[in-house]
C-alpha cells in the first residue's frame, strides 16, 4: 500500500510501525508536521503524545519511559535539540533505547527554518557530555524517513543506545510516494533491565552513575566495545561508482543532488559516481574505501565542512591517505542548498 | 534469635558496590528518617512491585541503594519529567519521584510544575532543607532571608536574591493537583505525621487519583554548621516560621466534579472531540483506490515543475494534482512547498518533479513548466525557465520582463474564467486547464481530471463540479 505523504509524516508512521508507543514533543519549525502526525495518530492507536514543556522535558520523558521499557521517540529541529544533548547523554549513559528525530535547520542561534546539515557534529559525534555514540541515520526520501525511523528504533533497541534521524527542513516539507508493510511489528520485551512496576522487574536499576572510578571505567570500556561493534550495521549506497574517476560523496538532501550531479556529468562525458552514507554512526567506512580508491573525491554538503571533515578521517582510517588529503567540498550555508549547476562546475574544476 | 527486618529497605546495600548496613546519609540528616518511612509504606501496602522509583540528582542520588523496589535514576532537575514518561509508559505501575531543593525548586521547578498542572499520575516527595547539600551547602531557592550558605556567605540578601520560593504554595494555584501537604521530620511527632502523609501519596497512586506533591521539611546538619538537635531545633523554630506546616488540598475524597474549581466550558467551540479508535497501524493507514508503486521506465523524459502566486490562490494544490496524476501513471513524483514564513507573507509557491527513474536533486532550480498567478511570482522565476520550456501566466500579470529564448510565454485568463463561471476560487482548476490543452505535463488528459476529482476526496460534490469546470475552461480559452 502507498502513501504520498510529507518526510516529516512518513517518520510518524514509521516510529508507529516500529512499535513506539509514546511520543513527547515540543513543537519547531520545520518538525512540527510530526508532532501534528502523533498528536492525531498514536492516540488513535491507543497509544500516548504528551506534549512537554520543552525540548529538555522530551527526552528526560522518553528517559523515564525507556527507563520503565518502552519505545517513545521526540522530534525536533537544531534549537532544540541543542537542549536535548544532555538527555541524550543520560540516555547513551544508561544504555536506553529511544529515537530522536533531528529535521537540520539553518544556525547557529535562532538562524532560520530553511534546510541546513550543520548539526553533523552532535548528531554523529555525540552533541553531549561524556564519551557516548548515537546511532544515526540519515535517510533521503520519504520512503527512508519511514524506513530508516524504524530502522532507528531496531538499532536502538540492538544496541541499547540511542538512535538519531537525521533530517533536513526540506525532506521534512518534501511529499513522496511511501509504500506501508502490511503488517504491524511485535512489542519488544525489555523486562531483563527495565523498570517496569512488576514483580520480575523489581531488582531492575535505570541509571548512569558510577560513584567508583574503578566502575565507571570498566562501564565507560564495556560502551567503547559496543560503540565498536555497531559497525557491522553500517549501511551506504553507491550509485555510477563502479568506473567513476571522480566520487561525489554526500548523504540525505546532498545526497540526491549528488545523484542529479553525477547523471549531468555523466551526459558530458565526465565518469561520475555517488556514495551516499545511509547510517552516518557509524560510518560506512569500508563502504567508502571500497570504491573511493584511487578516485578523486568531491563532497556535497549544508554546513561548513564538517562532513567533509568526516569524509578525510574516514578515508584516513581505511588507509587512503591520498584520497583524504584530495578531498574537495562544494557546500551552501543558511539554508541556501547546492544547486546541480554549481556542483557540476565544480566538478568539472577538479578533473 | 530472629531479628526484626526494615521494612522495604535492603538490609544490606549491594546496589552501593560494597556490602554494607549503613547509609551514606550525615548523621542528624532528615533524608535518612525520610527514606525510612518511604520503604516502610510502600512495603507496608504491598506495592514494592509495583513501585518505580525516580531517584534525584542531590542527596536523594542514592535511594536506589536503600529501596528494595525498580528505580529510574534520573538527571539533574529532571525527576519530574522522567516520571511523567515513566507513569505514561506504566499506567498500572506506582511512580514516585524524589527530589530536593535543587532538583524541584531550582533548576527543575518548570518540570515539576508542568506536570503537577497536566495532573500526571505520580507522586512527588520533596525535600526542603533550605539549602543544597550534596553540593556543599549553597543556597537554595528555599533559603531563608538572612540564611547563611556557602553561596550567601553574609546571610540571604532579599534585596539582590529575593524571597524563599513556597513550592506548595505555587502549586496550589494549579487545577489538577489532588493533594498537596508540607510535613517535617524534626520531631518525633512531626515524623509521625509525616508517616501519614507519604502513606498518603502512596495510596493516591495506588488508586490512580492524580499527581500528589509532599514537601518534606528535613534538618541538614553538616551545611546547618550545627548537631543534630540544634539542626533540628532550626526547622521548628525558622523554617517553619517561612513554610508553615498542613496540608494545602486534599481532594482525594471528593467527587471529581466536587474538586473541580471551575466549570467545564458549555461553548460548542471548545466540546472535546471523540478520538476514532483503529487496531492497527494497517488500519489506521488504510486507503481506499490505493495507488501501485512507480516503476523505473527511460523513456520518459523527467519535467521539472514551478507554481506560484499568493496563498489562497489553489497554488499548492494544483502542484499536488499534477503530482497525484504523476501516481497515477506511476511515475515517481515528488511536491514540496514553500514554508515558514516564506508562506506567511502572502505567497505562496511550490515544485514538482516528474519523472520516469527515481529522482535526484528534489529541488527545480530550472522548470520545464513555470505557472504564475502574480507579478511577483513571475518576475522570481522567469529567468530560471529551461530552454524549451513554457510560462503560463495569469492573464492580470503585467508582463514586463520577458522569458529567456526559447521559452513559450502563453497569458491565460484563469481569473477572469474563474469568475465568470461565479467560482473564483476556481482560478487553479482553470490554470490546470491550460496545463492540458497545452499538454506540456507529460501526463494524460485522463490522468489530470481523475487527479483533480481525487482532490476533492472529502467533498466529492466539489470534485465532480470541478471536473465541469476544467471542460468549460478547455472549450471556452
Amino acid at each position: 500500500m502507498t502513501k504520498f505523504v510529507k518526510g516529516n509524516e512518513a517518520v510518524v508512521m514509521g516510529a508507529l510501525y516500529a512499535g513506539c508507543e509514546l511520543y513527547f514533543g515540543y513543537p519547531i519549525t520545520p518538525a512540527s508536521e510530526i508532532a501534528h502526525g502523533a498528536a492525531k495518530w498514536f492516540p488513535m492507536l491507543g497509544r500516548t503524545f504528551v506534549q512537554a514543556e520543552c525540548e529538555t522535558a522530551s527526552v528526560n520523558m522518553m528517559f523515564g519511559a525507556a527507563g520503565a521499557g518502552k519505545l517513545s521517540m521526540t522530534a525536533t529541529s537544531g534549537p532544540g535539540f541543542s537542549l536535548m544533548q544532555e538527555g541524550l547523554s543520560y540516555l547513551a549513559g544508561a544504555e536506553l533505547p529511544s529515537v530522536v528525530v533531528n529535521i537540520n535547520r539553518a544556525g547557529p542561534g535562532l538562524g532560520n527554518v530553511y534546510p541546513e546539515q550543520s548539526d553533523y557534529t552532535p548528531a554523529v559525534k555525540g552533541g553531549g557530555h561524556g564519551s557516548y555514540q548515537t546511532f544515526t541515520l540519515a535517510p533521503a526520501s520519504a520512503q527512508e524517513m519511514f524506513d530508516l525511523t524504524i530502522k532507528a528504533f531496531e538499532m536502538s533497541a540492538k544496541w541499547r543506545t540511542p538512535a538519531v534521524v537525521y533530517a533536513d527542513g526540506l525532506q521534512g516539507q518534501m511529499m513522496e510516494t511511501v509504500t506501508l508493510p502490511d503488517e504491524d511489528p511485535a512489542i519488544p520485551d525489555f523486562s531483563d533491565w527495565a523498570a517496569q512496576g512488576e514483580a520480575k522487574t523489581r531488582e531492575n536499576l535505570v541509571k548512569s552513575i558510577y560513584l567508583d572510578a574503578a566502575q565507571q571505567a570498566e562501564f565507560n570500556r564495556h560502551l567503547q566495545e559496543k560503540y565498536a561493534a555497531m559497525a557491522a550495521d553500517a549501511m551506504g549506497e553507491a550509485y555510477l561508482a563502479d568506473d567513476a574517476e571522480l566520487l561525489i560523496v554526500g548523504y540525505g538532501i546532498s545526497g540526491r543532488i549528488a545523484r542529479t550531479t553525477a547523471e549531468t556529468l555523466r551526459k558530458e562525458g565526465i565518469k561520475a559516481g555517488v556514495f551516499r552514507p545511509i547510517t552516518l554512526n557509524p560510518f560506512p567506512r569500508e563502504q567508502l574505501a571500497s570504491v573511493a580508491k584511487g578516485r578523486k573525491i568531491m563532497t556535497i554538503e549544508l554546513d561548513a565542512g564538517q562532513f567533509a571533515d568526516d569524509v578525510r578521517l574516514n578515508l584516513a582510517k581505511a588507509g587512503l591517505g591520498a584520497e583524504a588529503a584530495g578531498v574537495k567540498m562544494v557546500n551552501r550555508m543558511g539554508g541556501e542548498v547546492v544547486s546541480v549547476d554549481e556542483a557540476v562546475a565544480a566538478a568539472k574544476e577538479m578533473m | 534469635m530472629a531479628t526484626i527486618e526494615q521494612k522495604g529497605m535492603y538490609a544490606k546495600f549491594p546496589r552501593s558496590g560494597k556490602n554494607v548496613s549503613f547509609t551514606h546519609y550525615c548523621p542528624g540528616c532528615g533524608h535518612g528518617i525520610i527514606n525510612k518511612l518511604i520503604a516502610e509504606a510502600c512495603a507496608e501496602m504491598g506495592l514494592q512491585d509495583n513501585t518505580i522509583f525516580v531517584d534525584p540528582v542531590g542527596c536523594g542520588v542514592f535511594t536506589y541503594y536503600y529501596w528494595d523496589a525498580s528505580h529510574i535514576s534520573a538527571a539533574h532537575g529532571r525527576a519530574s519529567a522522567a516520571a511523567t514518561g515513566a507513569c505514561r509508559a506504566r499506567p498500572d505501575a506506582v511512580t514516585i519521584a524524589y527530589q530536593g531543593d535543587g532538583d524541584l525548586g531550582a533548576i527543575g521547578f518548570n518540570n515539576a510544575f508542568q506536570a503537577a498542572s497536566r495532573g500526571e499520575k505520580f507522586g512527588c516527595i520533596f525535600v526542603n532543607n533550605s539549602l543544597y547539600g550534596m553540593t556543599g551547602g549553597q543556597m537554595a531557592p528555599t533559603t531563608l532571608a538572612g540564611e547563611t550558605t556557602t553561596t550567601s556567605p553574609f546571610g540571604r540578601d532579599t534585596s539582590l536574591t529575593g524571597y524563599p520560593l513556597h513550592v506548595c504554595e505555587v502549586f496550589n494555584q494549579l487545577k489538577a493537583p489532588v493533594y498537596i501537604a508540607r510535613v517535617s521530620v524534626a520531631d518525633t511527632r512531626r515524623i509521625m505525621q509525616a508517616k501519614q502523609a507519604i502513606r498518603k501519596v502512596f495510596e493516591i497512586q495506588r488508586d490512580k487519583k492524580g499527581y500528589a506533591l509532599l514537601e518534606i521539611i528535613a534538618p541538614c546538619p553538616t551545611n546547618f554548621k550545627m548537631d543534630a538537635q540544634k539542626a533540628a531545633e532550626f526547622c521548628i523554630n525558622e523554617i517553619e516560621k517561612e513554610f508553615p506546616l498542613g496540608v494545602f488540598r486534599d481532594d482525594t475524597t471528593k467527587a471529581p466534579e466536587e474538586s473541580s474549581p471551575v466549570e467545564p466550558s458549555t461553548s460548542p467551540l471548545l466540546a472535546p472531540k471523540t478520538v476514532p479508535l483503529f487496531a492497527s497501524c494497517a488500519e489506521l493507514f488504510a486507503e481506499k483506490d490505493a495507488i501501485e508503486p512507480a516503476i523505473d521506465d527511460n523513456t520518459f523524459a523527467e519535467r521539472r515543475f514551478k507554481f506560484a502566486g499568493y496563498g489562497g490562490q489553489g497554488i499548492l494544490s494544483l502542484g499536488l494534482t499534477i503530482a497525484e496524476a504523476a501516481r497515477l501513471e506511476k511515475r515517481h513524483t515528488l511536491w514540496f512547498p514553500s514554508y515558514g514564513p516564506e508562506q506567511r507573507g502572502g505567497s505562496a509557491n511550490c515544485s514538482v518533479v516528474v519523472s520516469g527513474t527515481p529522482i535526484g536533486s528534489p529541488t527545480v532550480e530550472h522548470p520545464d513548466v513555470l505557472v504564475c498567478m502574480n507579478q511577483p511570482a513571475y518576475e522570481r522565476f522567469v529567468g530560471d525557465v529551461r530552454e524549451g520550456g513554457i510560462v503560463i501566466v495569469d492573464e492580470t500579470v503585467p508582463v514586463k520582463v520577458d522569458p529567456p529564448a526559447g521559452v513559450k510565454l502563453v497569458v491565460w485568463p484563469a481569473i477572469r474564467m474563474a469568475e465568470e463561471f461565479g467560482v473564483p476560487k476556481a482560478a487553479n482548476t482553470m490554470m490546470l486547464a491550460a496545463l492540458k490543452k497545452l499538454n506540456c505535463t507529460g501526463l494524460s488528459g485522463e490522468s489530470l481530471e481523475t487527479a483533480l476529482v481525487a482532490s476533492f476526496k472529502k467533498k466529492p460534490a466539489l470534485g465532480e463540479k470541478n471536473r465541469e469546470l476544467l471542460k468549460k475552461a478547455e472549450a471556452t480559452a
